[in-house]
């Protein structure tokens, strides 16, 4: 055995990896599995799981139904995919808003003197190190009917003799929308920035040089070069999006589901854990889906993995 | 040409964006010293010390002057045993999996072995699905386990197995082992291998090669993947949620449960704590990486 260990270099690698392994098919493996068994179960009055084989909590996702109020045999109610449309709406708006936000900066940063980028950069990961729910708490004070933002405007209004209604801005689409750009703006910056700093600074000079204006370099230039950093930021953004729930419940009110609002009501509040598991596997596929394809079409950058 | 030359469009959008991502965290600062008790509008810092006096939910005269919510906070029972509960959770997750995590890398990088492929799939599926996957996944887990294990052992009361603390700790070593492979692979990749072949050359080992040659040389990959575990581990909030029983609850399970009730600026004080303590680990950490460079 000893002999086996100090010669073999695979015996050597596996007991190097052996306990990541026990860890990642005890904790990440066997969950999904038993996941993806419970959700062709059924729920106990109880709320605990009949184990069985039934597609019904994916008959039931799809919308179909059975039972109907007007007597047919079959009709269709499409309340979750309604939230699943929500979702990847949410998730697709959040990602272009976070585009357009943090490129500027991205290149502002990856532009600036040598010296001074890690200083920037530092200063983007601050407010990161602030937890994820002292975030939200944060919009919620910001956003509140009578918070922080519509004092200050109602306080300018004052300022010029103009009469302000406070503006409702928690608990609507709006503010959960700005609650997940907050929270995953960062990861969008980073890897453009990372993309964009590789790109050597006599590449624009040699485009002045040749006679391209500034904006024709951009779009000709930077931007094709960016592109890695874009895509990896894109996904870094999305999924979690896709996933989050804290930021939908606080900031829009529990008016607006998502589908990881509909995960924890199934798990928490409805106590079915079969049809839970069922919309959890349904949004790991989805998202897998989503960047399969957008990455075999444009690419992956180890700009992911630097991020 | 100035390469370091940039349109007013971006400068000016670049303020803006720092402006969005800092406001937020200058307002936590400000209600942090709130003297209104229901924390609504800032109405003034707290000016008087001396015994508290509250009249009509604002805050007059405190012990503690403008940092009355600090010393509520200090005081708080809960605060304290979440704060503890974080604490343990997220040192005893990360140095098992910056250990765990280290030992994947190089065997990765540097070895060929069966499950090798299974290995790395593995260890990618944590970073590109929702965390919320994970997290009920690991609750049927332990929910299904529990369940079975407490019926056949007949166990009952206080000797039946429930989530709690371990539950947690084991989950956060689960999902912080990808991340801590993934940046000393990194590191790792750099790393020329002819210095340690001239270790060996030398008459080194392969265990005084690892300690005195290779783990050096890597300790700033190592430390880099240590620290992003730990604020992974502070951080998390989805998969703890999900992993977390009773007593065992940790500051941002704490903070939700607040969020949903009535909010005084103790909320803010934590925060202005939290980040404080945080941007200190970050920036005694740094010091130590660049030295090591």
């Amino acid at each position: 055995m000893l002999r086996k260990l100090r010669e073999d270099r695979s015996f050597q690698g596996a007991v190097l990896i052996s306990p990541t392994l026990l860890f990642m098919i005890g904790l990440l493996i066997i969950p999904l599995l038993l996941t993806l068994v419970i959700s062709f179960g059924s729920r106990a009055p109880d709320g605990t799981v009949i184990y069985g084989f039934s597609f019904d909590n994916y008959v039931r996702l799809s919308g179909v139904r059975t039972e109907c109020d007007n007597g047919k045999s079959l009709c269709l109610d499409p309340i979750y995919i309604q939230i699943l449309s929500r979702s990847l709406s949410l998730a697709f708006n959040t990602t272009v808003l976070a585009i357009l936000m943090a490129y500027p900066l991205a290149y502002f940063i990856a532009r600036a003197p040598a010296r001074k980028r890690n200083t920037f950069l530092f200063l983007i990961l601050v407010p990161m190190w602030t937890n994820f729910i002292i975030r939200v708490y944060a919009w919620m004070m910001l956003l509140r009917t009578q918070g922080v933002i519509n004092s200050v405007i109602g306080w300018l209004a004052g300022l010029v003799g103009l009469h302000f209604t406070p503006f409702e801005m928690l608990y609507t689409q709006g503010a959960v929308l700005v609650g997940m750009v907050y929270e995953f703006l960062p990861f969008m910056i980073l890897p453009i920035y990372t993309s964009l700093e590789k790109i050597e600074l006599s590449l624009y000079e040699a485009s002045a040089d040749l006679g391209a204006r500034p904006f024709r370099t951009f779009l000709r230039m930077t931007l094709p070069l960016s592109i890695p950093g874009v895509v990896a930021g894109t996904i870094l953004v999305f999924v979690p999006v896709m996933g989050t729930f804290i930021v939908s419940d606080l900031l829009g009110g529990r008016q607006i589901v998502l589908v990881g609002n509909l995960i924890q009501n199934q798990f928490l509040i409805a106590r079915d854990p079969t049809f839970g598991s069922a919309a959890s596997l349904m949004l790991m596929t989805l998202t897998l889906i989503v960047t399969y394809f957008y990455t075999r079409k444009f690419g992956f950058g180890e700009e992911i993995v630097t991020a | 040409m100035n390469p370091h030359r940039r349109s007013p469009l971006v400068i000016v959008s670049t303020v803006l964006v720092y402006f969005f991502l800092y406001a937020p965290v200058v307002v936590l600062f400000l209600f942090a010293f709130n003297s209104s008790k229901t924390n609504v509008l800032f109405e003034g810092f707290i000016t008087q010390v001396g015994p508290t006096e509250i009249v009509s939910g604002n805050v007059i005269r405190s012990p503690c002057g403008a940092f009355h919510w600090f010393c509520e906070l200090a005081r708080n029972v809960e605060v304290r045993n979440a704060a503890r509960n974080t604490l343990t959770i997220a040192f005893v997750s990360t140095i098992t999996s910056t250990i765990i995590g280290t030992l994947a890398a190089i065997a990765l990088q540097r070895y060929s072995f069966r499950l090798k492929t299974f290995s790395e799939v593995s260890l990618y599926i944590p970073i590109v699905i929702p965390e919320i996957v994970m997290g009920i996944g690991i609750l049927v887990l332990f929910s299904q386990l529990f369940t079975l294990l407490n019926n056949t052992l007949s166990l009952s009361g206080d000797s039946q197995l429930t989530l709690g603390l371990g539950t947690v700790i084991v989950s956060h070593i689960a999902f912080s082992i990808p991340f801590v492979t993934l940046v000393v692979r990194a590191r790792l990749h750099g790393f020329d291998k002819a210095i340690e072949e001239a270790s060996m050359d030398l008459g080194a080992n392969e265990i005084i090669t690892f300690w005195r040659v290779t783990l050096p040389s890597i300790m700033p990959g190592v430390l880099s993947g240590a620290l992003l575990a730990f604020t992974l581990s502070l951080d998390d909030f989805v998969i703890t949620f999900f992993t977390t029983g009773p007593g065992a609850s940790t500051l941002p399970i704490y903070v939700y449960g607040l969020l949903r009730r009535i909010v005084t600026p103790q909320v803010n004080a934590l925060s202005a704590v939290w980040i404080s303590i945080v941007l200190v680990v970050v920036f005694f950490t740094q010091r130590l990486q660049s030295r090591q460079m």
